[in-house]
């Protein structure tokens, strides 16, 4: 390389470096700053009436699990605790199975459509997808709740006498997840089948492969990075999710979020907020470098 | 001879359970919609057909009040995450990859990445210590608060629309003498301008429709429309919820159905 080119390749990065400075400063201010505050916040002691004391404490990462006892000052399992846990991880984990269930067929049939009215289809996933997350939520709870469309439809219909109690349990929380987060789901989902080659189930039924076993040995390793990539997109924002358990699981059924949320406001224990919403955070980190290692591994083994 | 036809793409029951989850998907929608025309007092019966909710939602102080509040949120916000990942796309793309370029994307894509719950807390705590110090009040926070979520929405499009852009109409205006910044405002800006209204676009829905980081980080009385709805949930609910809930996903749509036309004309 001349000196002349040396000297725009450095110029080119100083402007690149430039050009994306005002962004840089928003994002460290406003959303990558303040995380490091909360790992501050963390190792420090509750204050009397919320916030903190200037001490320096393990507490707050203790109280993740394990809640002292007030009596003789011993530490045991928070059952309360685990319980939430236990309960954002099986309905996440529950919200992305029953999203693929469903979310497959929806995807395939988006795929499968001819070339003209595919747009369209795309576009009725879309407008949920964008349409805001409370309202969606509202949505759900008109459908589902006692005097709502669902019991009042069963009720006219004479298969049930009373409502079915669905609002405020960790059913309506798992329905709600599950209806505002299939597009997540299928959208990726859309994206790996269009670019499947049909071809290959022609392949498939030419050599006397039945139905399930095209699907499982043909479609399904294909498609495999959609999966992945869907299952991500439904299973981290579950995970966090604070809205949804809130109106559908009418503040008894909490989920991690709410939990966070409860040690900002009446929980007034600002350290094990802080904790929480750090583990929240390695959780979803771990996914998604899970994620990355895998859809890498498959784009440099495919074809 | 009349044969079944043999379709390889279809598989047993796939279109059932699609058509299923398109009406599951927009049942309740249009369930909430219907019910914003409900003339009865409650959610639970339907008593004929009314505009009622819509004028009452309409003369609602607080409504109006947090209509306009989100309003002026979501153009900000717009405007200033559009501005700084126009200039994070320009700075990112049509240059030899370099070093720090993965750190920025890393940067910008952030708050994609991390729960929102986590970042309404991580703010709440830092403007906490903020106002604190300063004594400092007032909207700016939950401004830039959006302004940075919002920026990763912002940067998608604008850098798509880059990467697909023809550099050799921008060598020709250089070859014509054009000064670097007559050949961005002249040729650059106007290639570039679907990109960034989408990109804006985005960012304002995106804003618009912020829940949980609002929640947090807002002071008393500054309730945008999202939060004030999440705050009458746990109340008594009449169709008025309905009626704002209908008047926004009828904004939404609108702007949507403009983004998809707006991104779709060159491709």
């Amino acid at each position: 390389m001349s000196a002349a080119e040396q000297a725009q390749a450095a110029q080119s990065t100083r402007n690149g470096w430039l050009l994306s400075a005002p962004a840089l400063v928003i994002l460290t201010l406003f959303a990558v700053g303040p995380l490091m505050i909360v790992v501050v916040y963390s190792f420090l002691a509750p204050g009397k009436y919320g916030n903190i004391e200037w001490a320096f404490s393990l507490e707050g990462w203790r109280g993740i699990l394990y809640t002292k006892d007030i009596f003789d000052d011993t530490y045991k399992l928070a059952d309360a605790n685990v319980t939430i846990f236990w309960r954002s991880i099986k309905l996440s984990l529950m919200t992305t199975a029953l999203t693929f269930a469903v979310g497959f067929p929806t995807a395939w049939f988006i795929a499968t459509r001819p070339a003209k009215s595919r747009a369209l289809w795309l576009f009725l996933i879309t407008i949920p997808f964008w349409t805001n997350l409370l309202i969606r939520t509202y949505a759900i709870n008109e459908v589902i709740r006692n005097e709502g469309m669902f019991n009042t439809l069963m009720m006219k219909l004479g298969l049930i006498s009373e409502p079915i109690r669905i609002i405020y349990t960790d059913t309506a929380v798992f329905i709600g997840m599950a209806y505002v987060y299939l597009p997540l789901m299928v959208l990726p989902l859309f994206a790996a089948i269009d670019r499947f080659d049909m071809r290959l189930l022609e392949a498939g039924y030419d050599l006397y492969a039945s139905r399930l076993q095209v699907l499982r040995r043909i479609i399904l390793p294909i498609v495999k990075p959609g999966i992945i990539a869907g299952s991500i997109l439904v299973f981290v924002p579950s995970l966090g999710a604070y809205v949804t358990p809130r109106v559908l699981g009418g503040g008894k059924q909490m989920m991690i979020g709410n939990f966070i949320d409860l040690q900002f406001g009446q929980g007034r224990n600002w350290p094990l907020g802080a904790a929480l919403s750090l583990t929240l955070l390695i959780i979803v980190t771990i996914a998604l470098l899970v994620y990355v290692k895998y859809a890498n591994r498959d784009t440099t083994h495919g074809h | 001879m009349a044969t079944k036809t043999f379709s390889v793409a279809k598989l047993p029951g796939f279109t059932t359970t699609a058509i299923i989850v398109f009406i599951a998907l927009y049942l309740p929608i249009f369930t909430l919609v219907a019910y914003s025309f409900n003339a009865s007092q409650s959610v639970a019966v339907w008593g004929g057909f009314s505009w009622d909710w819509y004028g009452k939602a309409w003369a609602n102080d607080q409504v109006k009040d947090a209509t306009l509040r989100s309003l002026i949120i979501a153009v900000s916000a717009a405007l200033i995450s559009t501005a700084v990942a126009t200039m994070a796309a320009l700075g990112t793309t049509r240059r030899k990859a370099f070093k720090g370029q993965t750190f920025i994307y890393v940067m910008i894509n952030q708050p994609l990445m991390v729960p929102e719950i986590v970042t309404a807390v991580a703010l709440l705590i830092m403007f906490g210590i903020i106002k604190q110090a300063t004594g400092i009040q007032g909207l700016g926070y939950v401004i830039f608060a959006h302004a940075a979520f919002c920026i990763p929405f912002a940067y998608l499009p604008i850098r798509a629309r880059l990467e697909g852009m023809d550099l050799s109409l921008e060598t020709a205006a250089a070859d014509l003498y054009a000064t670097p910044w007559q050949t961005f405002r002249h040729v650059t800006l106007p290639l570039l301008l679907p990109g960034v209204i989408a990109g804006a676009m985005l960012a304002f829905v995106i804003s618009l429709d912020d829940v949980v980081i609002t929640e947090f980080v807002k002071s008393g009385g500054q309730d945008t429309l999202p939060t004030y709805m999440l705050g009458q949930m746990r109340r008594q609910l009449t169709p008025e919820i309905n009626a704002i809930s209908s008047m926004l996903l009828a904004l939404t749509v609108v702007l949507l159905t403009a983004f998809f036309l707006l991104t779709r004309k060159n491709d």
